[in-house]
């Protein structure tokens, strides 16, 4: 059953389409990507979702239209978005404070999860003290914490170096397997998109409409070699093939 | 440190050509003299530097109080931005020396003018600093509480005012160092007792050794003054030497 449901979501800026026609659903605990050329209007969708911009079309969550929109979303932006001048675990009480929960019971809520986010130790510094992974993980754990239906990651590691993204792709994978997060990822990278998604969708670029649907069959947790590494490969080759050339998909449609 | 050094030669310079080009004290007088005789003068110094003191802050205050709630109103409606800010840069471009004598005969040889004046030179960098502070917020946090559902309200002490702090404490430093000419430009235009007076009636009965005596007064006060604000910085924002601190040797992982 379909948690979030888009019907032909379109949304124009000053007369430039950016989203043409989006229609895609997510499951309660499945993990889904949006994958698509820079500029194509992902993040747009997301400032849809959460109420930052309004287009035209349908937008249900559990079969009801999205009315208020600050309730089922958690977002998690581009870049971490720590707030320098507050303390690791202030900043990830952010969200239930805003919520408004006292600070000391926002922080009884939030310290018991800094070992599993790799942060203990680090409640008490500032941001501009952490590696850019442990800044990612903090903000993700600002995320969670909110307790909200789903996720939006919007691009979320876009900003690291290649190990780093790397490493973080793969304790997410193992995260999410702990915690089966409805989440939605938006990213142009292929790889990531692979490894960490039940589904995909891919965005042309703008005016943004979703051009394939793609299952990723493999199992979890996700392997990192052998038989399953080949066949990896091969789906973010066709991936990368429908992105980087659209006219052939214009053919092969009927 | 170096500022020391360069400081000293300056003032031995100065002390050399005093003594060996035989230029009388009434037209130069060496730093030596000039120090003497502020020692000798420490009462009426001490006496004329108190209201100089209290106009400066006073107006300081004034002029923070002001800016702070101006900005705030400009922060959340846009268009008093057009509407106001041409007014205050004209305010800027009034050129002291014709304003001062202007605003004394207007309002007299009380506090009121000097904190006026004050308020005048130091309002406007306050302003936009603090404006252009708030601009300063990451888009991408006001993106995301407003996500979480905080209200323009909440952004505004969460993100924007935390986020204005550099720009706040930059504007502080520059506009305190105006703050303390202003105030002295508008004693110089008439008033019964402050460092400007003091210097103009020095001047007038020819003792420039006094009146540099007076000017050295208003740099110590204008440099303790710089010096707090950079003190109440670092207390503010610790954040930022934290951040100094281990950049490049932080935590990896």
């Amino acid at each position: 059953m379909s948690r979030l449901e888009l019907r032909h979501v379109r949304k124009a800026f000053g007369g430039l389409d950016v989203l043409a026609d989006i229609s895609l659903s997510v499951g309660a605990g499945e993990f889904v990507s949006i994958l698509g050329p820079s500029g194509a209007g992902k993040s747009t969708l997301f400032q849809l979702l959460t109420g930052a911009e309004h287009g035209e079309g349908e937008m249900l969550f559990d079969g009801a239209r999205l009315d208020d929109h600050g309730r089922h979303f958690a977002f998690m932006p581009q870049r971490d978005a720590l707030m320098p001048w507050r303390r690791i675990l202030d900043n990830t009480t952010l969200g239930l404070e805003v919520q408004g929960m006292r600070r000391q019971a926002a922080r009884a809520c939030v310290a018991p999860l800094f070992a599993e986010f790799g942060l203990a130790g680090f409640e008490r510094h500032f941001p501009a003290q952490l590696s850019g992974g442990m800044r990612q993980r903090a903000a993700l754990l600002r995320t969670v914490v909110q307790q909200r239906d789903m996720l939006l990651l919007d691009e979320p590691f876009g900003a690291l170096d290649a190990l780093t993204r790397t490493a973080m792709q793969r304790w997410l994978e193992q995260m999410w397997r702990h915690h089966r997060w409805t989440a939605l990822l938006i990213t142009h990278d292929v790889r990531e998109a692979v490894f960490l998604s039940d589904r995909i969708y891919v965005l042309s670029a703008r005016p943004a409409s979703i051009v394939r649907e793609i299952k990723v069959p493999f199992s979890r947790p996700r392997c990192l070699g052998g038989e399953h590494a080949r066949q990896a490969s091969a789906l973010e080759a066709e991936i990368l093939d429908i992105i980087l050339n659209p006219q052939s998909i214009q053919r092969t449609r009927p | 440190m170096p500022a020391i050094i360069s400081v000293g030669l300056l003032l031995l310079a100065w002390e050399l050509y005093a003594i060996y080009s035989g230029i009388r004290p009434t037209i130069l007088p060496a730093p030596s003299r000039v120090f003497e005789q502020a020692m000798l003068n420490r009462e009426a110094l001490a006496d004329n530097a108190l209201p100089t003191i209290g106009a400066t802050l006073l107006g300081f205050a004034c002029s923070l109080s002001a800016a702070f709630v101006l900005s705030m109103l400009v922060d959340f409606y846009q268009p008093l931005r057009r509407a106001l800010f041409p007014v205050f840069i004209v305010s800027q471009t009034l050129p002291l020396v014709a304003i001062a004598p202007l605003v004394v005969l207007w309002f007299g040889f009380g506090l009121a003018p000097k904190i006026m004046l004050v308020a005048l030179v130091t309002f406007f960098p306050m302003l936009v600093a603090l404006v252009e502070g708030y601009e300063s917020t990451e888009v991408e946090i006001g993106q995301m509480l407003r996500a979480m559902g905080a209200g323009r309200w909440r952004i505004f002490l969460l993100a924007r005012l935390p986020s204005a702090l550099p720009y706040f404490f930059a504007g502080l430093r520059i506009s305190i160092t105006y703050a303390v000419v202003g105030a002295i430009f508008a004693e110089y235009a008439g008033a019964a007792k402050g460092l400007g007076i003091y210097m103009l009636n020095a001047k007038n009965n020819f003792r420039p050794d006094l009146v540099l005596a007076a000017v050295g007064v208003s740099a110590a006060l204008t440099l303790i003054l710089f010096g707090l604000t950079v003190l109440v910085q670092r207390l503010a924002m610790p954040w930022e030497r934290a951040g100094k601190k281990t950049e490049g040797k932080g935590p990896r992982r």
